[in-house]
């Protein structure tokens, strides 16, 4: 056995407060989504979250590590490393040769909890939680790891075709917006409503902000080392949020007369997805940029696409991470340069267009492989335990009939 | 002069709205309030201990009238308040010997409208 690469403490350190700041964004997203419903809902939201949080990991360190990252084939890994066995201190050269392999299968496994955890806004408001964790189970292990594999693993194809997705524009923003979209569809509507239903915006924007601040670990640590390039994606990452929460609050501005606090925090959420891909493959201005069209990208998708096709994604899963997931991906490929990461590629305003073929090949294979697979999933799932909660259940609200406990009571 | 006070489902109330809209009665006060009739509220679990028949949401709304249109208002609410099931609620119709209009100091019926 070849001898043990050296672990550099910096990066360790790194990475593992960045798989931290990760962990942090899926109860960050509960509250960010449990604001938005009604108030007999929200925890039906947050267990959801948490039921992310709990199971995930525990698939995630029986087999889906182990399918996402060992060796395979081009679609999905082999089982080397089920139970974790074999992932251990030593780092692991083919993905962060400087750190614990077990540092990066947990920074990775933050991932893999909070993907899932966003199609959840998809679903509010009407799905049971059985069969949450049953389409959960699935979609992870059907839809989630695959994709991965594909785009991240050392023998994944879209990898070899030299995609570049830095942090998960593929994996986790289309993935999971394409798949809440579909969801959505499968599940059909609320009961007499289809927008957003906010009882407490304070809540989403406290979740949001929190997002904000974990999105810093889950882009500047998807360097994984504490080098120049998890700098630019620091850099880039707070550009990008602070670009889209401008032009959104200024389109709905010009639009509507008023800038509102949802409509600013949407757009944090909305840069903040569409730099994840490209975050340490492009320099500043170019965030910046990416920023800027997304917060627009972004409020087309919700305030004019959603309401012409009514279909009910409650939260605007689709609207704010798949559309700008997918305009991340071809932003990467417009704007990457080898000035920022020499290891990575130009793109085509630098004179490499053979780059943004390979992202849209990228992008557009992740929407087609997620919808399919999320229509088959929602289907078995439906014919097993059925998806959605009876209707009187549903006006009673989840907390009391799914949970048996309420948020909030007006005595006491 | 009436006043109506309706125990209701909290998701009724848009229906209701609009019912009392279409009878051309535009005032109302609406309340939040917890209680519960014969079905008796709900099991809730904390911590794995059961608390029985807690007091569910309800909406208490309560819409002062001239004699002609009591019956216009009943109807108009049980219309939009209606499911069928245990749990509708219930109207109250009581006697309101006076009302005053603040802005202007009227008295009586010509305060209602």
């Amino acid at each position: 056995m070849a001898q043990a690469l050296p672990i550099n403490s910096g990066d360790t350190a790194w990475v593992l407060i960045s798989a931290g700041l990760v962990m942090l964004m899926t109860p960050a997203l509960a509250f960010f989504y449990g604001g938005m419903v009604r108030r007999k809902n929200i925890l039906g939201i947050l267990m959801k979250c948490f039921a992310c949080l709990g199971v995930v990991l525990l698939l995630w360190a029986i087999y889906g590590y182990s399918l996402a990252f060992g060796r395979g084939n081009g679609f999905i890994g082999g089982l080397e490393w089920l139970n974790l066995k074999g992932v251990g201190l030593n780092p692991n050269p083919d993905y962060a040769p400087t750190i614990p392999h077990s540092a990066f299968m947990i920074f990775q496994a933050m991932f893999a909890v909070i993907t899932p955890a966003v199609i959840i806004g998809s679903l509010v408001e009407r799905m049971k939680f059985t069969s949450f964790l049953l389409f959960m189970a699935l979609w992870l292990t059907f839809v989630y790891i695959p994709i991965c594999h594909m785009v991240w693993g050392v023998d994944g194809w879209l990898k070899g075709l030299g995609v570049l997705d830095f942090a998960g524009g593929t994996v986790v923003e289309i993935n999971c917006g394409v798949a809440g979209l579909v969801a959505a569809i499968c599940l059909g509507p609320r009961l007499g409503i289809n927008k957003p239903t906010l009882h407490n915006l304070p809540l989403v924007v406290l979740g949001g902000g929190l997002l904000w601040f974990g999105w810093l670990g889950f882009n500047a640590g998807s360097a994984l080392a504490a080098n120049g390039i998890a700098a630019n994606a620091f850099v880039t990452t707070n550009l990008a949020a602070a670009a889209a929460a401008v032009s959104w609050a200024s389109i709905e501005w010009a639009m509507t007369g008023k800038p509102t606090m949802f409509g600013t925090i949407s757009g944090v959420i909305a840069g903040l997805v569409a730099i994840t891909p490209a975050c340490g493959f492009v320099e500043p201005g170019a965030a910046m940029l990416i920023g800027l069209v997304v917060g627009i990208l972004s409020f087309f998708a919700v305030s004019v696409l959603k309401q012409k096709f009514r279909y009910d994604d409650a939260l605007d899963a689709f609207g704010v991470h798949g559309v700008g997931g997918f305009w991340g991906m071809i932003a990467t490929g417009l704007f990457a340069t080898t000035a920022v990461n020499p290891g990575a590629a130009n793109g085509f305003l630098n004179g490499n267009p053979g780059l943004l073929k390979v992202q849209l090949i990228a992008a557009c294979f992740t929407v087609v492989y997620c919808a399919v697979g999320t229509a088959v999933i929602s289907l078995v799932v439906d014919k097993l335990v059925g998806m959605r909660v009876k209707p009187e259940d549903e006006i009673m609200g989840l907390d009391l009939t799914q949970h048996h406990e309420r948020a909030y009571t007006i005595l006491d | 002069m009436k006043l109506i006070i309706a125990i209701i489902q909290p998701h009724r109330l848009e229906e209701v709205k609009k019912e009392l809209y279409a009878a051309e009665v535009n005032l109302i006060t609406v309340s939040e309030a917890l209680g519960h009739g014969r079905q008796m509220g709900i099991d809730e679990f904390y911590r794995g201990v059961k608390e029985t028949g807690n007091l569910l949401r309800k909406l208490k709304l309560e819409i002062a009238v001239n004699e002609e249109f009591v019956d216009k208002t009943i109807s108009a609410i049980i219309k939009g308040a209606r499911t069928g099931k245990i749990g509708d609620g219930k109207i109250f119709v009581l006697d309101l010997p006076r009302c005053i209009r603040i802005r202007t100091g009227e008295e009586g019926s010509c305060a209602i409208g």
